[in-house]
């Protein structure tokens, strides 16, 4: 235990918890990203494209959203109770359209006419972009800010949480996702299909990048903490305009066929805005406003040094594992997706 | 109805619902394992087969396991938020350690196992398949050492902060409504919280529970395809397993059982005493085999059997077991309620009891429910051994066999009436004799928010459950493939068999 000693518990949580949602954001991303996008296209055997690109991995992406719960719960009690009894209505209906649109994605194959297809597919798209909406809502109020009183407990309502700002946030998720849905289309289908999603890369880059762009222009205005932040930690800029040039990068490779190197600009650019935020928000986990005396800190929300500990030990032997796993399970599947009797 | 009510409600429901998956899952990863082990020593195409279609069941039950095991995780948070912050420093870890530990295995293996039969060779194909099948043990492990943490706490103290510093408050504090700001309970030996009195009783209970539920579904299925004369072959293997499966989880399973009890009757004794209704404490304490519990006149209706609880409680026909009249006792009723005259305990104490008239029916319902799969699953394995098991003409074997479709419902009822006594039994607390369910609920969530996620949720899970009736009767009709595996199978996998000399 001497060497955990050595260690800020409290910051390697705050990094770790970090590290799980976005992975999940790297990988369910992709994946609820195709949803959003799925309607787009019109052919049965493009749209059937689409669900088996997706297919055997959409399950264990959501994995990564289960363990950054369960760590948050571990190493942050006071946050997961705050944030998660905060935003009940909001993660209902996430959880909803979670289940609604597995069951869409396993419905969706099983009978051949139109009208039952056209459905599923609706359930299926729909399902996927009110996901990733909440998901950006959430963290959109998350940023924002939202009102805690002294005993941390939340204060503000449902209509409350649906602010401007936080829309603004889930669509420039939504956005995100789908970009990097078509990002890892492009890479598992060939052909027609290849020439149509990878058309529209770079039109979703821009749209991205256009909201991206809105979102901070909207943050020094709305949450005027952020700019202070920023100016005492002003590598922060240096992170934001990495992120910037490798979503750019991403049409260049794209366009020279390394749909591999466009996908992992892709996953890096995701990587960079939860740094941006981890950055800007440290040591906050919740930041209570208007009165910002009752955030909620990574000292504050934590549990105690021991379980931190012991969390850290599960970690250090089970994260090199999930890695091993994810690493392995996406090398077997890599390469294109082809269709056949099983598939959905 | 109060937030409160609701809010258990809502969380029954759901877990629930749940509750009918991950047991299918972990039977039928045994049975899988089984199967395929089976097929790689022999060769026989026939065990491929099985394994093949057992494992488009077992992606159905895992899908939906997954998908409403999200919902649990969220409603820790969501519904008991008080008792997220109460508990966190301990409950957490073993939910984080379940999900970095068992469901990245489960969910990563399973794609393998699932789309990988033509991806990878076929011994890391039947590796794939162990470790969902562990992946899927180890995740019960984490979940019911959670929860036996909750019935019987250990390795823990509690802890309060003064002037921003953590002060530990000795044993034994009761815990009041005006702590639940500052007072929380933290770990102190990990491992103790783990290994607490009744992990290992309980898990053991659980396993047991998802094995039946596995090998009845093969049962039950094969028994479908026998009694509508289709997969004959098929259906005879699948059913042999199944049986031999089932017969040995059952037979463990009344071991397990009284075990379970017994420490029941050592940890939480008013649970044990409305589990089996009982209200005086007298000698050669009887066992009501099935009645129901006259609330008003605190008695049990029902024929009973002297001395049997007794006997199943400590090994003997005379000691008392004790009933609800004495429990909890005075000295833990006048600690939490010091202006309370002597003359009013008797009142008081009932606020301390259980719905004793739920729990006893509930767990007379698993208990039942238990002793006839005994019955039948002797009854089987004596037609089996005669050779009359798989005889048609027999009108007795078509009765048996009927019975043995519907014999898959006997676990699942089983298994959700054991966790509505655990549960139920467990009440007033959240955390046994430390943390009252009223309390543990989110401040901040109103009844009608509740209200609407549970219309929400009783529509999502009614179409998944529609659509998993749909899907498991499709794949049921379509049934195995038998042409199928010659062509499908790689290359590398053909040469394996080949090679392999058939048992």
């Amino acid at each position: 235990m001497n060497l955990l000693n050595l260690i800020d518990l409290n910051i390697t949580w705050y990094i770790l918890v970090g590290v799980l949602f976005t992975g999940y954001a790297m990988l369910d991303g992709f994946d609820l990203g195709v949803g959003a996008i799925h309607l787009f296209v019109r052919k049965d055997e493009h749209r059937r494209m689409f669900l088996n690109s997706i297919g055997p991995v959409w399950d264990g992406n959501e994995v990564w959203l289960v363990t950054g719960g369960g760590a948050l719960f571990a190493a942050f009690p006071e946050a997961y109770a705050t944030v998660f009894s905060g935003f009940y209505l909001p993660f209902m209906l996430l959880l909803c359209s979670l289940i609604f649109r597995a069951v869409a994605i396993e419905f969706r194959s099983k009978e051949e006419w139109g009208v039952w297809r056209q459905f599923w597919d609706v359930a299926f798209s729909l399902g996927s972009f009110v996901s990733s909406l909440l998901i950006g809502v959430a963290m959109g109020n998350i940023v924002r800010g939202i009102p805690l009183d002294a005993d941390h407990e939340f204060a503000g309502t449902f209509l409350g949480l649906l602010n401007p700002y936080a829309l603004l946030m889930g669509v420039t998720t939504v956005l995100l996702f789908a970009m990097h849905g078509a990002i890892y289309l492009s890479m598992k289908t060939e052909g027609e299909l290849r020439g149509i999603v990878s058309g529209w890369v770079p039109r979703l880059i821009g749209l991205f990048l256009a909201s991206y762009f809105l979102f901070n222009l909207y943050t020094l205005i709305e949450v005027p903490w952020v700019l202070d932040t920023v100016r005492a930690r002003p590598y922060v800029f240096l992170v934001v305009a990495a992120n910037v040039l490798i979503v750019l990068n991403i049409p260049r490779e794209i366009h020279n066929g390394r749909d591999f190197n466009a996908f992992l600009s892709s996953c890096l650019a995701m990587g960079l805005m939860m740094v941006t935020f981890g950055l800007t928000y440290f040591p906050n986990m919740v930041l209570s406003t208007p009165d910002p005396a009752n955030s909620l800190t990574i000292w504050n929300a934590a549990s105690t040094q021991k379980t931190l500990g012991i969390m850290l030990i599960i970690a250090i032997i089970g994260v090199p594992l999930v890695l091993a796993y994810t690493a392995s399970i996406y090398w077997v599947f890599r390469g294109k997706t082809s269709l056949t009797k099983h598939s959905y | 109805m109060t937030a409160e009510i609701l809010a258990r409600i809502q969380f029954a429901f759901t877990i629930a619902f749940h509750y009918i998956y991950p047991p299918l899952s972990i039977g039928l990863g045994v049975v899988l394992v089984m199967m395929e082990g089976l097929w790689l020593k022999t060769g026989n195409p026939l065990y491929h087969n099985m394994a093949r279609f057992w494992t488009r069941i077992f992606a159905l039950t895992f899908a939906i396991g997954v998908a409403t095991g999200i919902v649990m995780e969220f409603e820790f948070g969501t519904n008991w938020s008080t008792y997220s912050r109460f508990v966190g420093d301990i409950f957490g870890s073993a939910l984080a350690a379940e999900g970095i530990f068992a469901f990245f295995l489960e969910s990563g293996f399973l794609a393998l196992l699932l789309f990988g039969w033509n991806k990878v060779g076929p011994r890391m194909h039947f590796f794939s398949t162990c470790m969902v099948a562990f992946g899927a043990h180890f995740s019960a492990v984490w979940i019911v050492v959670a929860n036996s943490w909750m019935q019987t706490p250990a390795g823990f103290h509690l802890e309060t902060v003064v002037n921003g510093q953590p002060v530990v408050l000795p044993p034994g504090h009761i815990v009041t409504t005006a702590d639940l700001t500052s007072v929380r309970a933290v770990v102190d030996d990990f491992w103790a919280m783990v290994f607490n009195p009744s992990s290992i009783d309980r898990l053991t209970h659980v396993v047991l529970g998802a094995w039946m539920a596995g090998a009845f579904l093969v049962v039950s299925i094969s028994a479908y395809y026998l009694l509508r004369n289709r997969h004959i072959e098929f259906a005879k293997a699948s059913l042999k397993i199944g049986l031999a499966f089932a017969a040995v989880a059952t037979a463990l399973q009344m071991v397990s059982a009284d075990i379970t009890a017994k420490g029941v009757v050592q940890n939480q004794p008013i649970k044990l005493a409305a589990m089996e209704g009982v209200f005086d404490t007298v000698p050669s304490t009887p066992m009501t085999l099935f009645g129901y519990v006259d609330g008003a006149n605190e008695t049990v209706v029902g024929p009973k059997i002297p001395g049997l609880l007794s006997f199943l409680a400590f090994n003997s026909f005379t000691r008392p077991v004790a009933g609800l009249r004495q429990l909890p006792p005075d000295d833990f009723l006048k600690a939490r309620h010091p202006e309370t005259p002597q003359e009013d305990l008797p009142q008081l104490r009932k606020s301390y009891w259980p719905n004793v008239p739920a729990v006893f029916q509930f767990y007379h319902i698993m208990i039942i429910i238990g002793v006839a799969m005994l019955g039948l699953v002797v009854v089987s394995c004596f037609f089996w051994w005669r050779g009359w098991l798989f005889d048609l003409n027999r009108p007795l074997t078509r009765w048996l066999l009927i019975a043995l479709v519907f014999s898959v419902l006997g676990p699942q009822i089983a298994n959700q009436a054991g966790w509505f006594t655990a549960e139920m039994g467990r009440q007033p607390w959240i955390v046994y004799d430390l943390l009252k369910t009223s309390e543990a609920v989110s401040k901040v969530v109103t009844a009608n928010q509740i209200i609407a996620s549970l219309v929400l949720f009783g529509l999502v899970y009614a179409l998944l459950f529609v659509m998993f009736l749909f899907l498991l009767t499709r794949k049921i009709q379509h049934g195995p493939d038998n042409e199928e595996e010659s062509e499908e199978m790689p290359d590398s996998w053909k040469a394996l068999i080949r090679t392999t000399p058939r048992a």
